[in-house]
């Protein structure tokens, strides 16, 4: 579904991806993990155009994402380490603006979807709620629904438990899962070790923008080939 | 101490009367110079460098010049210029109107940029187009941070109106002026001059706040 090859992009004289070639197939939830400043964020902002890669390429479904901007970002649904709520709306308000705008959904229409997403992620009572009266969990979750009311293909991840306090991880991780047993093509950039073990199809490890290891879960927590990943396994397990 | 304020009495309703041109002068500037100075801070902020490069020389010419100077400019010298006599109010209007933008570009500037930069991606993320993340994600939110810096340059445009009565406009204070030079008493006619505006100020403080009320709602 997703290919990409040799992708590279740089921030001024700083090189943040170095050459990263990976696909991703359709149905496939793929956990991205490494250390800071490896590069998992920018990969992962690449996917979906917030940041133009250099070099490379990446195709959606055969075709070269720098010329579809709209129509991919339709296809690809994001989900943001501080939410990104927009805090001027009510949470069913969120839900509705892009169907609405982008998609030309009726308002009714876009409602009526929107309540049943708030439903599956457990906060239909919070529809005419504004962000700012919001958990940092109920507003992740309420970040997840928005994002899906696109109907999107695959849904990104840029470590989304980042900023919650612990105690609300759980919820965020449960909605998650919940979305990989639907079958949802999923990129997650996550600390959550425990949880990319159980969840991930496959797991890419990165290191100073390189793509070091591409396993399953199972072998990649059991057996790291590289000695950076064992370095690295060593330190969060 | 020598004040006669019944000798003021029956030019009164022709002071008061200035209200209204006050007020008209005052309201079409706001609304011409809001829009002007939106598009302005728009040009600042796009991609477009020479739209950029233009909003930005164009703020500078107006801050670094006096207003009575554009004013007089903008009366007097355009119809010796084009033969076009455009008219005191019009006239007002026009250099205010393109005076306050210069400024109001410059709040909003600021203001768009205050917002966090994680709205616009989340925007973009869920494919929404540039002109309607502006208009209905980025502005309100701008608009909401930049208010009371909006008020104040609205309580400025207010006071500073009075000079249009140097080319004639028949304002607050002009009325008062005539009203004074006919009676031959200055002190009563500037006074309650004085005291209008001070009123319509106040009344535009009281009305920035109950906008910012209902703005913070969502807090």
């Amino acid at each position: 579904m997703i290919d990409v090859q040799s992708l590279k992009k740089s921030f001024g004289s700083n090189q943040v991806l170095k050459g990263i070639s990976t696909s991703i197939k359709k149905g496939e939830v793929i956990a991205v993990i490494g250390p800071s400043g490896s590069g998992k964020s920018t990969f992962l902002r690449c996917l979906n155009l917030l940041e133009t890669h250099d070099e490379g390429s990446i195709l959606l479904e055969g075709k070269d994402i720098n010329e579809m901007e709209l129509h991919l970002r339709k296809k690809i649904g994001m989900v943001f380490q501080h939410f990104n709520l927009f805090p001027h709306l009510t949470v069913l308000e969120n839900v509705t603006f892009a169907p609405q705008q982008v998609l030309k959904i009726s308002k009714s229409e876009a409602e009526k979807e929107a309540l049943d997403l708030l439903k599956t992620v457990g906060l239909s009572d919070k529809a005419n709620s504004y962000p700012s009266n919001l958990s940092g969990g109920q507003k992740q979750r309420v970040a997840i629904a928005r994002a899906l009311a696109m109907k999107p293909e695959v849904m990104l991840f840029d470590e989304p438990t980042s900023a919650l306090d612990p105690e609300m991880v759980k919820e965020v991780l449960q909605v998650m899962k919940n979305l990989v047993k639907l079958g949802m093509t999923m990129i997650i950039v996550t600390h959550e070790m425990g949880f990319a073990k159980e969840v991930a199809d496959r797991v890419l490890f990165m290191d100073d923008g390189k793509l070091v290891e591409d396993q399953e879960p199972a072998i990649f927590f059991e057996n790291p080939k590289t000695d950076r990943a064992k370095a690295f396994l060593e330190k969060v397990l | 101490m020598n004040l006669d304020f019944a000798q003021l009495v029956p030019s009164i309703p022709y002071i008061l009367y200035g209200i209204w041109v006050t007020l008209q002068f005052v309201a079409v500037s706001l609304v011409l110079g809001f829009l002007w100075g939106t598009v302005l801070s728009l040009f600042k902020i796009g991609k477009i460098t020479v739209l950029r490069w233009f909003a930005d020389a164009y703020t500078s010419v107006f801050r670094g010049t006096p207003l009575i100077l554009q004013m007089l400019l903008i009366y007097y010298a355009v119809p010796q210029l084009t033969g076009i006599d455009i008219g005191a109010f019009s006239a007002g209007v026009l250099t205010f109107a393109l005076n306050s933008a210069a400024y109001i570009s410059e709040i909003i500037r600021a203001g768009i940029n205050a917002v966090d930069k994680g709205q616009k991606e989340a925007a973009m993320a869920l494919g929404v187009p540039y002109r309607t993340m502006m208009l209905k994600i980025i502005l309100p939110q701008a608009f909401k941070n930049i208010l009371p810096a909006l008020m104040n340059e609205f309580i400025t445009l207010t006071k500073e109106s009075a000079i249009v009565s140097v080319i004639g406009a028949l304002d607050i204070m002009r009325r008062a002026q005539i009203v004074g030079a006919s009676n031959y008493r200055f002190f009563e006619p500037l006074l309650l001059a004085g005291l209008v505006y001070y009123l319509l100020v106040m009344m535009l403080t009281l009305a920035g706040r109950v906008m910012e009320r209902r703005l913070a709602k969502s807090d």
